[in-house]
């Protein structure tokens, strides 16, 4: 649905966006990361017509988004990164305005505005004037504008900022929900959120896309990933880690000692997440009759994967 | 321009008009402009003393009253879409950035075009005091609106530059003040002593004044119609490069 080739945006001299590739498919939701001014929403923008591209192209649905600007916007809902709504406006008028522009009218425009009150929670203030309303709420009706007419690309550039817990998790739902059958882009700086919606994930820094994969391919890319960790009382480091190498499907093995316990950290000969290795040496200590009370494969943590590809300010200047 | 397109600017003119009525800046605005009107008209016009049955004690003052009211009016059409970040959402929209343009000014047109309605009392005074030419009046209101069009598409221009509806207006009145002034026949009397013909009819050229005067004397001429039509046109279009250069930047 939606194709990205090439994409390159200069902002005078600088680079903002630089050579992004990637496609979309329907029935896909991706989650857009990336540190702040990574290039995310400038990309987007250039996704949704807002800005052209300096170079490189963007098609949604067959429609060159430069060429055929009109067609493709047809397909999409965007929420910017901002949530702008027309403040003098009542919640109501604002998504019945958005409906028209949308080619929807009279009783269509009612049931469409009436379908997104229902799936944005907007019951309460749907006569209340846009500037009245508290950040969440605005958001709310930024979103609802964006699904109005029932778009099969959708581009959200940060959907769930400044939502109390309760909507993030409904807001959540309802892109899982929409998942099904369009297509998603979304920007988010919550990493949980990638493993809770996104079917895939695409890290971007600096206007590069550095990371490309579904969020346990991700998670996998941790240095710790498919490693088991096993507490166990009583017992002599040395031994523990020479009977833990000797098994078939552990590589590297370390232990520490802490307060009496035996720490140790087998990492898979293999880097494969699965549960093999941890059954073996679940195995093995019940014959060596060893007393644990911690065994767990690590699945990787996607917040250290991000910090490790990204780096942070302060390492970008040293270098 | 098909059905669709119509349809969309029309969605767009009734969303400004909406803004405009939900604000209290609309009934401020007209009471000014209708109380500016009597107050020029009738005490600065002399239009007792005069003792004629026509408006041009009304109808001069215009090109003055809407140099400032205009560009009051207008500033905020773009400019606010720009500070407050809707200009994403409207140019993401599926429609043309002309179908915008088009939409916004007949908004507002048509809002001063209801302002300038409301002065009907004027015309039903003198209508009660004398016997006018009732075409000269008509032509004289189809002047005036032209003139609020051809400064309001100037408005459109300039607030589509900047998202600071002060710098907006300031501009504008600046751009209008010398359409004004370029053939004002006090200014034109001075540069006739130094400047070469040629030149002051050029200067003139681009002033509203002239084409204002012929609909105040009741003359429906093609070319000043034209002449505002193509100020019009041509501020308008340059608003859509604008618009452009904004998004390329
Ligand atoms: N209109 C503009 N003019 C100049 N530079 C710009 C413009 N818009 C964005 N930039 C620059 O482009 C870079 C990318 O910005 P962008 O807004 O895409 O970042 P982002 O990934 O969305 O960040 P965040 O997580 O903070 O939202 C930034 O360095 C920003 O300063
Ligand atoms: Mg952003």
């Amino acid at each position: 649905m939606i194709t990205v080739e090439d994409l390159v945006k200069d902002f005078g001299p600088k680079r903002a966006v630089n050579r992004v590739s990637f496609t979309v498919q329907r029935g896909e939701i991706l989650g857009f990361l990336g540190p702040n001014g990574a290039g995310k929403s400038t990309t987007m923008r250039m996704i949704t017509g807002f800005i052209p591209p300096t170079h490189g192209k963007v098609v949604v649905g067959g429609h060159d988004v430069n060429e055929a600007p009109i067609e493709a916007k047809r397909l999409i809902g965007y929420l910017p990164e901002s949530a702008p709504c027309y403040s003098d406006m009542t919640v109501h008028g604002f998504l019945s305005f958005a409906a028209e522009m949308r080619g929807l009218h009279g009783s269509a425009r009612e049931e469409a505005v009436r379908r997104v009150v229902g799936m944005c929670f907007l019951e309460n203030v749907l006569h209340q004037s846009v500037d009245t309303l508290s950040k969440g709420y605005r958001h709310r009706t930024c979103l609802a504008q964006s699904i109005i007419h029932d778009p099969q690309v959708l581009v959200l550039d940060e959907p769930t900022d400044g939502l109390d817990p309760n909507q993030k998790h409904e807001i959540r739902q309802l892109l899982k929900r929409f998942g099904r059958d369009k297509a998603i882009i979304f920007s988010t700086h919550i990493l949980e959120e990638v493993d809770a919606v996104c079917s895939r994930a695409i890290i971007i820094d600096r206007g590069q896309v550095v990371a490309n994969g579904t969020p346990a391919e991700l998670r996998a890319r941790h240095e710790l990933a498919g490693s088991v960790t096993l507490r166990v009382q009583a017992a002599a480091a040395e031994t523990v880690r020479g009977r833990l190498s000797s098994l078939g499907t552990a590589g590297k093995v370390t232990v520490s000692t802490d307060s009496g316990t035996v720490l140790a950290r087998i990492f898979p000969r293999d880097k494969t997440v699965n549960g093999d290795l941890a059954r073996s040496v679940a195995e093995l200590a019940g014959k060596e009759g060893w007393r644990f009370d911690e065994l767990r494969t690590e699945e990787g943590r996607l917040d250290d994967v991000f910090r490790a590809i990204t780096q942070p300010d302060t390492r970008r200047q040293g270098a | 321009m098909t059905s669709e397109s119509l349809r969309n600017i029309w969605t767009i003119t009734k969303r400004e008009l909406v803004g405009y009525f939900n604000s209290p800046v609309a009934y401020v605005f007209i009471v000014i402009f209708l109380l500016m009107n009597g107050f020029f008209t009738f005490m600065l016009g002399n239009y007792f003393q005069r003792g004629e049955a026509n408006l041009n004690s009304f109808f001069m003052w215009h090109p003055w009253l809407y140099l400032f009211l205009v560009p009051a009016a207008g500033m905020r059409l773009w400019s606010e879409e720009r500070r407050v970040g809707t200009l994403e959402l409207l140019l993401t929209m599926p429609i043309s950035a002309w179908q915008a343009i088009i939409g916004k000014f007949l908004a507002c047109w048509l809002f001063l075009a209801l302002a300038l309605a409301l002065t009907f009392p004027v015309v039903l005074t003198t209508m009660y005091l004398g016997d006018p030419d009732l075409g000269s009046i008509v032509a004289g209101y189809v002047g005036s609106l032209l003139l609020a069009g051809a400064y309001l598409a100037v408005t459109v221009m300039t607030s589509a530059m900047t998202r600071n509806q002060v710098i907006s207006f300031i501009l504008s009145v600046v751009i209008c003040f010398f359409l004004i002034l370029a053939g004002w026949e006090p200014v034109t009397e001075l540069m006739v002593r130094w400047a070469p013909d040629w030149l002051v009819t050029t200067v003139a050229s681009f002033s509203v004044m002239p084409h204002f005067a012929q609909f105040q004397r009741g003359v429906l001429d093609f070319r000043d119609i034209l002449f505002f039509g193509s100020v019009i046109g041509f501020c308008l279009f340059c608003t859509s490069v604008v618009l452009r250069g904004l998004r390329g930047a």
